[in-house]
């Protein structure tokens, strides 16, 4: 079958400065590793428009330890990250949440970069990144700015991205404490999360958690409670602070218990 | 537009959005890439890009441009990997069969069943149960060990 995606226009970038010049002029969508714009378009949930494509930007698709940071570059695939020392001695959890994404096909092509951008509440690696304090560096043709992730997001697959703006990097600082990562789907690969969750064990627990409320989200009560060993008033506690929905993946009654199950899971896997 | 295609290198005349599925079948008579989902949950397309398996169906078509493509035809009709699929039973339908040896090649050395699962993880099949399949790629992998790893052996 040909579809009508061969129609739409889209003009390559073959720098940064390129992109955000081409950005400058007229909207355009950005396109990477086309895993999600191509599905939407393929079958017409996505509005037909134009176009700029990212892909073959190098500068974007770099892992790099600066100042004591981890810094991801925003093209930097799932299996680039699968694959560096950089993320498996700094960020394992994040090799997990890669390792869990689609199959080998879609982790060779989507982009860390566009699983933020395309800010779903069930994407992979968002808890990972909100568990880790990252913060995101987004830049236009004139100015960069620098925002904790926790900010981007406003409401289901609403961000503060400006039109004109690129995702270029995102900042990741030492995490300290036992990492942990657990996806539950309706099947191990191929599935999106009916409920996705990363912890961080440390001096100051972090937990954040993924298709259980409009967008990816902390949840700051359980840290709390975590923090001081409470682990029975933290998991009452994640149940009244996630507000997950009943949709074609999972109830919210399921999600609700799953969520409470993976939290004492998390505590005991990392005691 | 240029990129190398099965070895040759080829000059394409596609609008760049365009699906590099659509293009392989249309414009270069390659239809042993076969549609499936069109939404990269199944695997069937999966073509190899400069040697890493991607779904066909959501790849633009200008991304491609001087790279090396790969697909099922570029096999030829004798490979090993074939006979095994045949020979075990790995194929019934057939619709998803290029997309599993297309994944297959990317297979790293000496591989237990759990990478062959992880290395097809992406590639669904609704008549085999998978079994025959992990089962011809395995015995294919245990073959090219003993004939010195070459990808054709």
């Amino acid at each position: 079958m040909r579809t009508a995606v061969a129609e739409l226009g889209v003009r390559r970038a073959r720098s940064l400065t390129e992109a955000l010049d081409i950005m400058r002029e007229e909207i355009r969508t950005p396109i990477a590793g086309a895993t999600d714009v191509y599905v939407g378009l393929n079958f017409g949930t996505l509005v037909p428009r134009r176009f700029v494509d990212i892909w073959g930007i190098s500068e974007l698709r770099r892992i790099d330890v600066r100042d004591g940071q981890l810094v991801i570059g925003a093209l930097t695939t799932y299996m680039d990250a699968i694959r560096s020392p950089h993320v498996a001695s700094r960020l394992p959890m994040l090799v997990d949440a890669g390792r869990q994404v689609g199959g080998p096909q879609i982790q060779n092509r989507g982009t860390i970069g566009g699983n933020i951008a395309n800010a779903s509440p069930a994407g992979d690696s968002l808890p990972v990144l909100l568990a880790a304090d990252a913060t995101l560096v987004v830049r236009n043709f004139a100015t960069e700015r620098r925002m904790p992730l926790a900010q981007f997001f406003t409401g289901y697959r609403t961000t503060v991205l400006r039109p004109d703006e690129l995702i270029v990097a995102i900042e990741v600082p030492p995490v300290t404490g036992k990492q942990w990562f657990r996806k539950v789907g309706t099947r191990a690969a191929q599935a999106i999360s009916k409920i996705v969750i990363a912890g961080v064990r440390g001096p100051s627990p972090r937990l954040a958690l993924g298709s259980v409320a409009p967008t990816v989200v902390r949840a700051h009560e359980t840290e709390r409670l975590l923090g001081m060993d409470a682990i029975d008033d933290a998991a009452a506690a994640l149940a009244n602070e996630i507000q997950p929905i009943d949709d074609l993946r999972s109830t919210a009654d399921y999600r609700r218990r799953v969520a409470v199950n993976l939290l004492r899971r998390f505590w005991r896997d990392t005691a | 537009m240029q990129f190398t295609l099965n070895g040759s290198d080829v000059n394409v005349d596609a609008p760049p959005a365009a699906r590099l599925l659509d293009v392989l079948r249309h414009e270069c008579r390659l239809t042993g890439t076969k549609e499936g989902c069109g939404e990269g949950e199944c695997g069937a397309c999966t073509v190899l890009i400069d040697g890493d398996p991607v779904c066909s169906c959501l790849v633009p078509f200008s991304q491609v441009e001087n790279a090396a493509v790969m697909t099922i035809e570029g096999l030829g009709d004798d490979h090993p990997l074939q006979h095994l699929f045949m020979n075990e039973v790995g194929a019934q339908c057939g619709i998803c069969t290029p997309g599993m040896i297309m994944a297959a090649l990317a297979i790293g050395n000496e591989p237990t069943i759990d990478d062959i699962k992880n290395a097809l993880a992406g590639n669904l099949c609704r008549c085999t149960g998978y079994g025959a399949i992990y089962r011809a790629i395995f015995k294919w992998r245990q073959q090219r060990a003993v004939a010195g790893g070459k990808i054709d052996a």
